[in-house]
């Protein structure tokens, strides 16, 4: 065997742990510059935040002596706040997740995996503990969770034709991210709203969405099937429908908006065809705004 | 065959299968467009939404119409539709197709030889002889009758004759006809008196049955000229309806080319079968006419040839002395006036004015001295007719007394002759009739006609040929030279009743017109013609073309007169000594009439109907329904989006065109879409290498014309400095040089803005687009040729200025020994070059931009020569500046190497040392002031030399 042929063999061995999800994740995390990243409020951590004037009750181990000598008064040195936050992400992988209305747009539950694992990837780096709800995969820290997370979003999905968000193995105060297109029955989103939202839970909805389904270019006699089969709708004039189909949905987004707004979540609507890189700021933003 | 209109089906039972078209109408009917399957995950969100209309979910009618037009488009396909199903004609025996032949049948021969075709078509597959005839082009004897289909080739040469047939002949041919036939007869459908005797004749025979253009034949009159306006009249053969017709009037533009001079539309109204239009149009206009046609009918008789008759004649007349108030009667030209009036254009004025205008005649009335003689005789000699007439002032001047005047047909004798006045003997003279070679020759000499005095030729050996008129004594009236192309002609009495009551008798109106002084009113008489010869110049076919005529015999003139168009006399213009005679097809008394045929003849259109299958086109329609209906149920399921639609559409459409094409072609049979689409294909294939080459030989014919154009707009978007190519590649390479250094401080000094100097090549190089050139001279350099110093002459007269450079500090001062020196005396001599002078203190050229005194170049050299003051250009006292020539002096002469001075390297270093030290470098930048003061002085002219700047100048001076 060649020397070229053994290299390689050993690279791809050495690749296969790294799930392909995780890369696109990685590529796509790149795109958001982090810089380094911090809470940018006092509290326990190394990094420096401020200096602020010593008033009653600081202990005098706290004064910044250096920094005091300078002045007349006295300083108190206080670092950044860096504590870890949990955060658990629920990513709908329901059969209605996987259409993709055209070979050249990706599957909606590829692109929330996608959104999800990059999300993954900047807190993980953030030093934020990440995990997923309902899967037994409890939020932690670090590299090799980033491999765990990867390799369970990589998973095939669950056979229902619309899921519903779990709220087991959420901590309260932590935060969450529920990814999915919301089509199915909102009640059990709300529940699962409510619930988390009663623990102290907050996070983001991101709505993935396929344009097909925000345009619904149909026409003439049709019978629409869910991906499961298990809901069926005939129509003899599909474009006479439209109109109607896109209030109804108009309706469940402003149900879920007011619904996140309620319970001091955020919700945003993203469409296959779109960039994923700026559904990843959005909802890198919608973390940090949690606070 | 069973036959529906003009339409036949071969197989009609077929039809029968329509009936289920209704059936099929039910059964599609109910069957609605199957439903689209689609998984779609917001279905959910479409739960308990019904349909808004209770829509049927059949098939939509016009969905159901199509299919069914194509199903009843497939039977009747097969149904074997034929169009105009012909019927085969009965008889037996021999077949005599006659043909009028005449031009009346010229504008729809082909229709009538497709006639005749399919007759003998039909003949030859009924086994019939057959003989086909013209009636103007009989044989001698009987009808040669041959099998059929040996007519068939023949036929292309049966021609029509631009004449009507002869009525004896026609009778003649028909009394030698024997055994029995039946005739087709193709009648060109106008009435002629022979036609009854004819018919008589081959009924005789056997059965007639004649074919006949129902639409009525149209003939052009000439055209005659009245009240100052051209009338155009037409007639046709049936009074019936109003119809409209153009006129189109032939002739020669100023360049020989034959054009529509003028067109105008005839209308015949209702009942009336002539119609008559007037045509006004100027006379030069009027001149060039050659013919007149009916647009759009082929045929002699929409022909109308122009001769004299339209021809109005500018003739000059020039008198004396002016006119002496009152005395109109004794007016020189009084009685010539009155002859020419209705006839002729006249104009009045300066001899040398007259022939600007270039008059056919110029009609001198006792006129000794011309002005202008040398003008008059280059105006004889290309053709024109000077016409003199004697008078006192003739008679008592001295021209042509010892030499023969060049403008006078004779030597004169002194003081010319009065017979029978009170002093003199002898009866007032008679004129002698006309020999047979003068061209009055046949006019009849009235007896009154008395001469009192003339003007007496001296008797010269040339004398007996010149005279074309005398008296009856013998001595000469009227005598004639011919000058070049053209004649002088003197009358050797007054214009006027002084000397002869010759102007006053009609003869002498029909002397001018003889002359081609005037022309004839109208068609002539056989009397006047009488004596004359004519030949034919250009006939006219059937078909209504001019053709030239090539040598036939002549024609005398009373004969042509009262000729009919025949095969002696072909229609055509015919030309004797200085006149033309147009004989028309249709003169001015031709009626037309419709044929009238007996009620027992029957009457046949000419059209020929040929039988089409159609069974291919209801095919092709078919497939182009189905193709629709695959459309319009794509659509109707809501399958028809984006680019499927317009592959569907094009897969539908283009097979469905070709399709179309291909059945018409072939006219049978089915047409697959891959077969059509294979055609299509072959068909671009083909198309494409034959674009490619086009396109090619384009691409090579461009680039010349291109490169030239290009050259052009180079030179003339900005202001450019160029240098002659001397041959020398050194020299012309620092003139280059010195001009890039020019053109660099011209822009960074002045708003001049030059591009790159440009190096001009003599020979090829368009000049006028340089204001300046400079021309450093060489000693051995070639010549320019003629059309190059054509093109430099052009140059300096329209503004340019060459700068000559001798480069040779003019040592030897100019026009001195040096070898450039010379050169350039050689070089300049074609050249139009104005008195030249150093150039003087006060030279505008001295202060159009920098105030300077000197003109070094690299060369400190003597003067420069420039084009010298006005002589009259004198200083003013208290002005600095004589006022001097008003335009830019066309050439400066120097050799002082200007462009060694100015030239500049690649690096904008100088090129050349100028001089030595600071001295040097001052030297160079006066040279670069003497350029920059140069190309001002081309570019802004006089501008600078106007004293409007002087106080400015003045103020500059220091003075």
């Amino acid at each position: 065997m060649s020397e070229a042929a053994q290299l390689r063999g050993r690279a791809e061995a050495l690749a296969a742990p790294l799930p392909p999800l995780l890369a696109a994740a990685e590529h796509l995390a790149a795109t958001v510059l982090l810089g380094s990243h911090g809470r940018r409020r006092a509290g326990v951590g190394d990094e420096f935040w401020q200096y602020r004037p010593a008033h009653g009750g600081d202990e005098a181990r706290f004064i910044d002596w250096r920094r005091s000598g300078r002045s007349d008064a006295h300083y108190v040195r206080e670092r950044e706040w860096q504590a870890a936050q949990s955060i658990v992400i629920w990513v709908d992988r329901s059969q209605s997740m996987r259409f993709a209305s055209t070979g050249r747009l990706p599957a909606k539950a590829d692109r929330a995996a996608m959104l999800a694992m990059a999300l993954s990837v900047l807190l993980i780096r953030g030093g934020e503990r990440v995990g997923l709800s309902g899967t037994g995969l409890p939020p932690r820290s670090g590299e090799v969770q980033l491999m765990r997370l990867a390799a369970t979003l990589s998973e095939a999905g669950e056979g229902d034709d619309y899921g519903a968000p779990e709220v087991r193995g959420m901590l309260p105060q932590s935060r969450a991210l529920y990814v999915s297109d919301f089509l199915g029955d909102p009640a059990p989103v709300e529940a699962a709203l409510t619930r988390a939202a009663d623990r102290g839970v907050k996070g983001a909805l991101l709505q993935v969405l396929d344009p097909q389904e925000e345009a619904f270019p149909f026409d003439g006699r049709t019978i629409f099937e869910s991906i499961g089969g298990t809901i069926r709708h005939e129509t003899l004039k599909a474009g006479d429908l439209r109109n109607r189909y896109i209030e109804r949905l108009k309706e469940r987004k402003a149900r879920l908006s007011m619904l996140a707004r309620t319970t001091g979540w955020q919700f945003h609507t993203h469409h296959t065809d779109d960039a994923p890189s700026s559904a990843l700021l959005w909802l890198y933003g919608a973390m940090e705004r949690v606070h | 065959m069973w036959t529906v209109g003009p339409l036949g089906f071969t197989a009609p039972l077929l039809l029968v299968a329509m009936v289920a078209l209704p059936i099929l109408w039910l059964i599609l009917r109910a069957v609605p467009p199957a439903p689209v399957r689609r998984r779609f995950p917001g279905v959910a969100l479409l739960l308990g939404l019904s349909d808004d209309e209770t829509q049927t979910d059949r098939t939509p009618w016009w969905l159901l119409l199509l299919r069914m037009l194509a199903v009843a488009a497939v039977i009747i396909a097969f149904a074997g539709p034929v169009l105009n199903p012909q019927d085969e004609r009965q008889g037996a025996g021999p077949l005599l197709i006659l043909l009028d032949g005449t031009w009346a049948d010229a504008r729809d021969w082909p229709r009538r030889q497709d006639r005749v075709e399919a007759l003998l078509d039909e003949a030859s597959r009924a086994g019939r002889t057959a003989a086909v005839l013209s009636l103007t082009d009989l044989p001698a004897e009987g009808a040669p009758f041959q099998a059929a289909a040996s007519w068939l080739s023949q036929l292309a040469g049966v021609r029509p004759q631009a004449w009507a047939p002869d009525a004896e002949a026609v009778a003649d041919w028909a009394e030698g006809l024997d055994g029995d036939f039946d005739t087709f007869w193709m009648s060109d459908g106008l009435a002629r008196p022979s036609r009854a005797d004819l018919l008589a004749a081959l009924e005789a025979h056997g059965e007639v049955v004649v074919f006949e253009d129902p639409r009525p034949v149209l003939g052009l009159a000439p055209a005659r000229f009245d009240d100052g306006a051209i009338v155009v009249s037409a007639v046709r053969s049936a009074a019936e309806g109003s119809q409209a017709a153009e006129v189109v009037a032939h002739g020669l533009d100023p360049q020989g080319t034959p054009r529509d001079l003028s067109r105008v539309s005839l209308e015949f109204a209702e009942g009336e079968s002539e119609a008559e239009v007037r045509l006004s149009l100027p006379a030069e206009l009027r001149n060039r006419i050659t013919r007149f046609e009916l647009a759009g009918i082929r045929s002699a008789g929409a022909v109308a040839l122009t001769d004299d008759a339209l021809r109005r004649r500018e003739v000059a007349l020039i008198a004396a002395t002016a006119d002496r108030e009152g005395l109109e009667l004794l007016s020189p030209t009084h009685y010539i006036e009155q002859a020419l009036e209705p006839t002729a254009d006249l104009i009045t004025g300066a001899i040398d004015d007259v022939l600007l205008a270039n008059p056919d005649v110029v009609v001198l009335a006792d006129v000794a001295r011309v002005d202008a003689s040398g003008a008059l005789l280059d105006w004889v000699e290309e053709g024109g007719l000077l016409l003199r007439f004697a008078g006192p002032r003739l008679a008592a001047s001295e021209v042509s007394r010892a030499d023969e005047d060049p403008l006078l047909p004779v030597r004169l004798r002194a003081g010319g002759r009065s017979v029978g006045g009170a002093m003199s003997w002898g009866e007032p003279k008679a004129l002698r009739p006309f020999d047979e070679d003068s061209p009055f020759h046949g006019l009849v000499v009235p007896e009154e006609v008395r001469v009192n005095a003339q003007v007496m030729a001296q008797p010269d050996p040339s004398l007996a040929e010149r005279v074309i008129a005398s008296l009856a004594d013998g001595t000469p009236l009227v005598t004639r030279k011919r000058v070049g192309e053209g004649q002088v002609v003197l009358f050797h009495v007054t214009a006027n009743a002084e000397w002869s009551t010759l102007p006053l008798s009609g003869l002498f109106v029909e002397m001018l017109e003889r002359l081609a002084v005037s022309t004839r009113p109208s068609q002539p008489s056989a009397d006047e013609l009488v004596g004359t010869t004519w030949t034919v110049d250009q006939v006219l076919t059937a078909f209504g073309e001019v053709e030239e005529a090539g040598t036939r015999p002549g024609v005398p003139g009373e004969t042509l007169a009262e000729a009919e168009p025949g095969p002696e006399t072909p229609p055509g213009l015919y030309a004797g000594e200085d006149r033309r005679i147009a004989l028309n097809v249709i003169h001015d008394e031709t009626e037309l009439a419709q044929a009238a045929w007996p009620e027992r003849i029957t009457v046949e259109g000419l059209e020929v109907l040929r039988e089409r299958p159609l069974k291919g086109w209801f095919l092709a329609a078919a497939l182009a329904l189905l193709m629709l209906d695959i459309l319009a149920s794509l659509w109707l399921s809501g399958r028809l989006r984006g680019s499927t639609a317009t592959a569907a559409l094009a897969l539908a459409i283009v097979p469905g065109l070709d399709g179309a094409a291909h059945a018409a072609v072939a006219g049978q049979a089915a047409v697959w879409a891959p077969s059509a689409s294979l055609l299509l294909v072959s068909a671009l294939l083909i198309r494409v290498p034959v674009m490619a080459a086009a396109l090619a030989i384009v691409a090579a014919l461009a680039p010349p014309a291109a490169a030239q154009d290009d050259e052009a707009i180079e030179a003339t978007s900005e202001v450019v400095l160029a240098h002659v190519i001397t041959g020398d590649a050194h020299v012309d390479q620092v003139a280059e040089a010195g001009l890039r250094g020019l053109s660099r401080t011209l822009f960074s000094r002045t708003s001049v803005e030059p591009a790159e100097p440009i190096a001009v090549d003599l020979e090829n190089d368009e000049l006028a687009f340089y204001p300046m050139l400079y021309w450093p001279v060489t000693a051995d350099q070639p010549k320019p040729s003629d059309e190059a110093y054509d093109k430099l002459n052009r140059y300096l007269r329209t503004g340019g200025l060459i700068l000559f450079d001798t480069r040779d500090a003019d040592v030897a001062g100019f026009g001195g020994a040096t070898p450039a020196g010379r050169r350039l005396q050689a070089l300049a001599a074609p050249l139009d070059i104005p008195p030249l002078e150093p150039l003087p203190s006060d030279h505008v050229l001295t202060r159009s931009f920098y105030l300077l005194q000197a003109f070094p170049g690299r060369h400190v050299g003597r003067d420069v020569w420039v084009e010298a003051a006005p002589p009259d250009a004198e200083l003013v006292d208290g002005m600095p500046f004589r006022n001097l020539n008003d335009n830019v002096t066309p050439v400066v002469i120097g050799g002082n190497d200007w462009a060694a001075a100015w030239a500049i390297d690649e690096r904008g270093g100088p090129m050349f040392p100028v001089g030595r030290g600071y001295a040097g470098e001052r030297q160079r930048e006066i040279a670069m002031r003497f350029g920059v003061n140069l190309i001002m002085h081309v570019l802004t002219g006089n501008y600078k030399s106007d004293q409007v700047h002087v106080p400015a100048l003045l103020d500059r001076l220091g003075q």
